[in-house]
């Protein structure tokens, strides 16, 4: 304890700047970890509105509310802002407040970087925010902004779209590029890569993701910027271009970051479970080796995406091969997760509610994967609902819900004050309600034939479309009870203990709550928290 | 208890009202070939597998949020690894897999099967319709949504096959196999029947191919599966599938209609005849972009009352609608309507809405379209 | 401090140096595609056009259904039709066929034809020894054109593919009405 003292005292003379330029320029990780995360939280209710908007639409069959041209506008915001503007950004935050704590790091590798990185991306999403009101209306070709249809037929507004992704990319490189940094560079004396946290395993593997695929997006849209204005044919069939090069190039990227947004969240349960669970995590290495060969298994299965192109028969058997073969590292992670539970000390505080729902809604969501790899059957599924059931079920009570569940666990370590458990309780079973309320029957209306991204619906679809808009209503205003827990839990609650958490392991924990603003300037002693006593 | 029941019954008679088909299917449609059905059972024998893999996680799971809480007392073990256990669920998820493998694989090269086809028909994708053209014979025609706007709009009573329903049918005999030649005009479609357990893309610049063997006669509905733009919701697949007796009727039909059309196409029409007609085919092909009352859409479609080109010189009119505008969503209607549909819907934009340009004649079109 | 500082800043520039190199690897891609497409047949978009490398044996044997297709990319107001809708030939057999193209509007244009293949897996047996599609095609206003095809099917075609659809798409490349591809003399993009 006596590195911690010293850290209590350095702080004295080096506290935060005070009013807007704290903000502005500051360097300190925690800072720009909390800017991540209102800026996350921010995104994920603008998005959060687009999706309400998709709902009410589809609230009854017909045309109500918004223009089928307008309605595909809103998809396709929702889907970007959701993934490049709330969860990445979330997960970046966590990374930002927790790597350095976790490692007994005093910063970030690199504080001024990480600066940067972060207020690239407001203005990145008040540009595309802005092709919103452009004449023309801003992207409405799906997220997956599939050629030509965002070339020769986009809106004139995607050249600022384009812009905007170029943005986000360069803010998510260099993120990822800190990230690596810090875990390799400034771990405490004594830690091992294996002795880490693994939240801080998946973030280093997510990282080494994020330079790999990253690029590649810049790559495919500066692809299309050259299509749209320099005249050059990569996608344009006429100049002896490729359409589906297009979709083979943006899924090189696009399977990959879809793991970009899991492996940080199984991270995140993989600190949650054993603590609450107050048994030590189940199988640490396997878990590592898992993470690591779904991440390296992320890159040979892009054309699952692109089954109905019109394949060759071995690419499709090829695809769909690689594509079970991810089941069983993600199966391994899930065993070890309920294996961890097996014979623990359980209790279910607001953090453990979460992440019990992650383990049993993201195996869900697993298992329509796994129905999706089938290539014959997944001509039936493509682009149905079926799909949009199965990426929401990994990426909100997935993701997100590991998101919620890191803010409930580290939230009285960030403000020293204990947030309200009745409150967060109450919030996750409305959100839990809402989320299988607004999704599950997805999965119906896409088995019996209902398309993604349409503005309208034939009658036999009316019922399953209705009671989705309710849960989608009921998940949406649950999250202002989040809100309103999280700003009281900043400024009052109870005091926090140190530990926290009864079952709490980990360096982020010995440091007091609130952490001093610049915490183990000093490298503590790692000990490793089971290897004497278990 | 009677009066809340009333009262639910209310509610719900008030949400349901423009619903008479209301049902709550959960599952795939078996379908009409052999090849969907067995992807029927196929999805069924994933689903069963999922759905025992789930009993026996999530049983072990809530058995210990169950009996291994805290509150009971439960005091936590402390084992923490073994190789064995990882190495057995490693090893049994991968069996499951290949067991999966195999029959997936089998119903895949089903699917690719190249043997020649009955009847091969080319399907073009257009924003937003289909075009059938039969190959060997002389059928070549489009298929756009039926349903009214009126009905979109809520302002009638939705149909039972409300945005399901085509002007013109793709017809195909039962009990041949008929192969599909996909392609695309603009943008990249999808054609997709659930019953037929087919889903391909039609992609501008390339010709996808799949196929169909359908045993019973009878109507099958799809549509467009791939984002195509605005009205992607709105281009239905309609599959007619007759008896071989009542599809060789139905091809000599299409001959005499040909004769017919080009009989009329000889007549004069008057302006009111012109009117009527040009104000179905208006609603039918160009509303959707040009709206309603010709007001189109500032910025993305241009306005057509009011407009220059509605009142001058009805030859530039004529090429614009019949041979379409590069670089626009204006398309070339020239091979999509015949010369009284187009003399009609012409006919009646330039008279409409306050235009003032005059009437077209069918000969004027029928010259042009005849060069 | 110093020595952290220094192994920071080397592993920035590794990692820095990685983007850029992933930025590349996605330009590679457009390359590495074309060349696997160009074996595998993949889309049925292949550069199987010119003179004849070998001399075939015509399996007189053999019949192989070949089908003519005609596609109009949007708003191109041109009428292309095979002349012939199928014909059966022999593999190893060399035949000639021909594609009329009109020009029903009142202004000279120019085209370019994009031919595919289906199924892929017959893209590499087809040869075609010479094609209008190789090179733009003018059309003055009003003017009709018979376009010369001459083909070959290889002897070498695997015996379960039994039906073999060429499909042409007609572009509009006149240079002032075109919006985006500009006029190229031939694709922009070949790799050999």
């Amino acid at each position: 304890m006596g590195s911690l003292e010293q850290t209590v005292h350095s702080t004295g003379h080096h506290g935060p700047a005070s009013g807007i330029t704290r903000w502005l320029y500051t360097t300190n990780h925690k800072d720009i970890g909390t800017l991540y995360l209102i800026f996350s939280l921010t995104m994920f209710f603008i998005g959060g509105c687009m999706a309400l908007t998709i709902r009410a639409e589809l609230f009854q069959p017909g045309l109500q509310l918004v223009r089928p041209e307008f309605f595909n506008q809103m998809t396709t915001s929702h889907g970007l802002i959701m993934v490049f503007g709330a969860v990445m950004p979330a997960f970046v935050g966590l990374a930002n407040w927790l790597i350095p704590m976790m490692i007994g790091a005093p910063d970030m590798a690199l504080p001024r970087m990480n600066n940067w990185s972060f207020w690239i991306l407001p203005f990145a999403f008040f540009m595309m925010l802005s092709t919103l009101l452009m004449e023309g209306g801003g992207p409405n070709f799906g997220w997956t902004f599939y050629a030509p249809l965002s070339t020769t037929y986009a809106p004139p507004s995607v050249t600022f779209f384009i812009f905007a992704v170029h943005m986000m990319g360069i803010s998510s490189i260099m993120g990822a590029i800190n990230v690596i940094a810090t875990i390799l560079n400034m771990r405490t004396p004594g830690m091992k890569l294996m002795d880490m946290p693994l939240f801080v395993w998946t973030w280093l593997i997510t990282a080494f993701l994020l330079i790999a695929v990253m690029p590649v997006l810049a790559g495919v849209v500066t692809m299309m910027l050259m299509d749209i204005h320099f005249g050059t044919s990569f996608f344009d069939a006429a100049g002896g271009g490729d359409p589906v090069l297009f979709q083979h190039v943006f899924w090189f990227f696009g399977h990959p970051e879809v793991y970009i947004m899991i492996l940080p969240a199984f991270g995140v349960v993989s600190e949650i479970i054993p603590t609450f669970a107050r048994k030590r995590l189940f199988g640490y290495t396997s878990m590592v080796y898992a993470t690591a060969s779904i991440a390296i298994l992320s890159f040979i299965v892009w054309a699952h995406h692109m089954f109905a192109v019109g394949m060759p028969l071995a690419g499709e058997l090829f695809f769909m091969y690689t594509t079970m073969l991810i089941a069983v590292p993600t199966g391994v992670k899930v065993f070890n997760w309920v294996a961890t539970m097996f014979r623990g000390s359980m209790t279910f505080e607001t953090p453990m509610l979460f992440a019990l729902a992650f383990v049993v809604l993201f195996t869900i969501g697993g298992f329509s994967g796994l129905m999706l790899a089938i290539a014959p059957a997944d001509f039936q599924y493509h682009d149905t609902y079926f799909v949009v059931a199965h990426f929401h079920y990994v990426l909100v009570p997935g993701s997100v819900f590991a998101i919620m569940a890191a803010a409930y666990f580290w939230l009285p370590k960030w403000t020293g004050h204990m947030y309200n458990e009745s409150m967060g309780k109450l919030h996750f079973w409305l959100s839990f309600i809402g989320v299988n309320v607004t999704f599950f029957p997805m999965h119906f209306l896409g088995l019996a034939g209902m398309p993604r991204r349409i503005p309208d619906y034939a009658l036999q679809f009316a019922d399953f479309n209705m009671v989705a808009t309710f849960g989608a209503f009921l998940f949406g205003f649950s999250q202002l009870l989040f809100v309103y827990n999280v700003i009281s839990c900043i400024r009052s609650g109870k005091q926090a203990t140190d530990k926290v958490w009864e079952g709490s392991h980990g360096l982020e924990w010995t440091l007091p709550s609130p952490p001093p603003y610049h915490s183990f300037t000093e490298p503590p002693v790692f000990k490793h928290p089971y290897k004497e006593n278990g | 208890m009677i009066r809340r029941t009333g009262r639910v019954l209310f509610f719900a008679g008030l949400f349901y009202a423009p619903l008479v088909a209301a049902q709550w299917q959960v599952n795939l449609v078996e379908g009409a070939t052999e090849i969907s059905r067995s992807v029927y059972n196929l999805h069924m024998i994933i689903f069963y597998i999922c759905v025992a893999i789930a009993i026996v996680v999530f049983g072990v799971m809530f058995w210990s949020i169950i009996w291994h809480r805290k509150s009971r007392g439960a005091k936590a073990a402390h084992f923490h690894e073994s190789t064995w256990v990882e190495i057995i669920w490693t090893i049994v998820p991968v069996v499951i897999l290949v067991s999966m493998a195999v029959p997936a694989s089998t119903t895949l090269i089903q699917m690719y099967d190249k043997n020649s086809a009955d009847i091969d028909i080319q399907i073009t994708g257009y924003q937003w319709k289909w075009r059938y053209k039969y190959l060997n014979q002389d059928i070549d025609f489009f298929s756009s949504l039926a349903t009214p706007r009126e009905q979109i709009n809520n302002e009638q009573l939705k149909g039972e096959h409300y945005l399901l329903e085509v002007d013109n049918p793709l017809v195909i005999p039962a009990g041949k196999k008929v192969r599909f030649l996909l392609s695309s005009n603009d943008v990249i479609h999808s054609w997709w029947v659930p019953a037929l357990a087919v889903k391909k893309d039609a992609i501008p610049g390339f010709v996808n191919e799949s196929w169909t063997l359908v045993d019973e006669p009878g109507i099958y509905r799809g549509q467009c599966a791939e984002l195509c733009g605005r009205d992607h919701g709105f281009m239905p697949i309609v599959v007619d599938v007759k008896s071989p007796e009542d599809y060789q009727l139905w091809v000599a039909e299409q001959a005499s209609l040909k004769v017919a059309a080009a009989q009329s196409a000889q007549r004069e029409m008057s302006q009111t005849e012109l009117m009527t007609r040009g104000e179905q085919v208006y609603k039918a092909t160009c509303a959707a972009c040009h709206q309603q009352e010709g007001q189109g859409i500032p910025g993305v479609f241009p306005a057509l009352a009011g407009g220059q080109l509605m009142q001058g010189d009805p030859a530039e009119h004529i090429s614009i609608v019949l041979h379409g505008r590069s670089g626009t969503a204006m398309q070339a209607f020239g091979e999509q309507l015949n010369a009284v549909d187009l003399a009609s819907v012409i006919t009646y934009e330039r008279n409409s809405w306050g235009n003032q340009g005059g009437m077209v004649s069918v000969q004027q079109i029928s010259e042009l379209l005849k060069e | 401090m110093n020595q952290l500082q220094q192994r920071n800043r080397s592993l920035l520039m590794k990692l820095l140096a990685g983007t850029v190199l992933m930025f590349g690897f996605g330009f590679l891609l457009v390359p590495l595609y074309d060349v696997f497409c160009n074996i595998t047949g993949l889309n049925g978009k292949l550069q199987n056009t010119g003179a004849l490398t070998r001399d075939y044996a015509i399996d007189g044997q053999r019949e192989v259904r070949v089908q003519f297709l005609a596609v109009n990319n949007e708003s191109m107001p041109w009428r292309l039709r095979p002349e012939q809708a199928e014909i059966s030939v022999h593999p190893g057999e060399m035949m000639q066929t021909a594609f009329r193209a009109l020009n029903p509007t009142s202004r000279d244009m120019v085209a370019q034809a994009i031919p595919s293949v289906a199924p892929s897996e017959a893209a590499p047996y087809l040869h075609k020894v010479n094609c209008f599609c190789f090179e733009q095609q003018p059309l003055g206003a009003g003017d009709e054109r018979a376009m010369q095809l001459v083909f070959m099917v290889d002897d070498q075609l695997p015996k379960y593919i039994t039906t073999i659809t060429l499909s042409y798409t007609l572009f509009d490349i006149t240079p002032e009405s075109s919006p985006v591809s500009g006029i190229a003399v031939e694709p922009a993009r070949s790799v050999l």
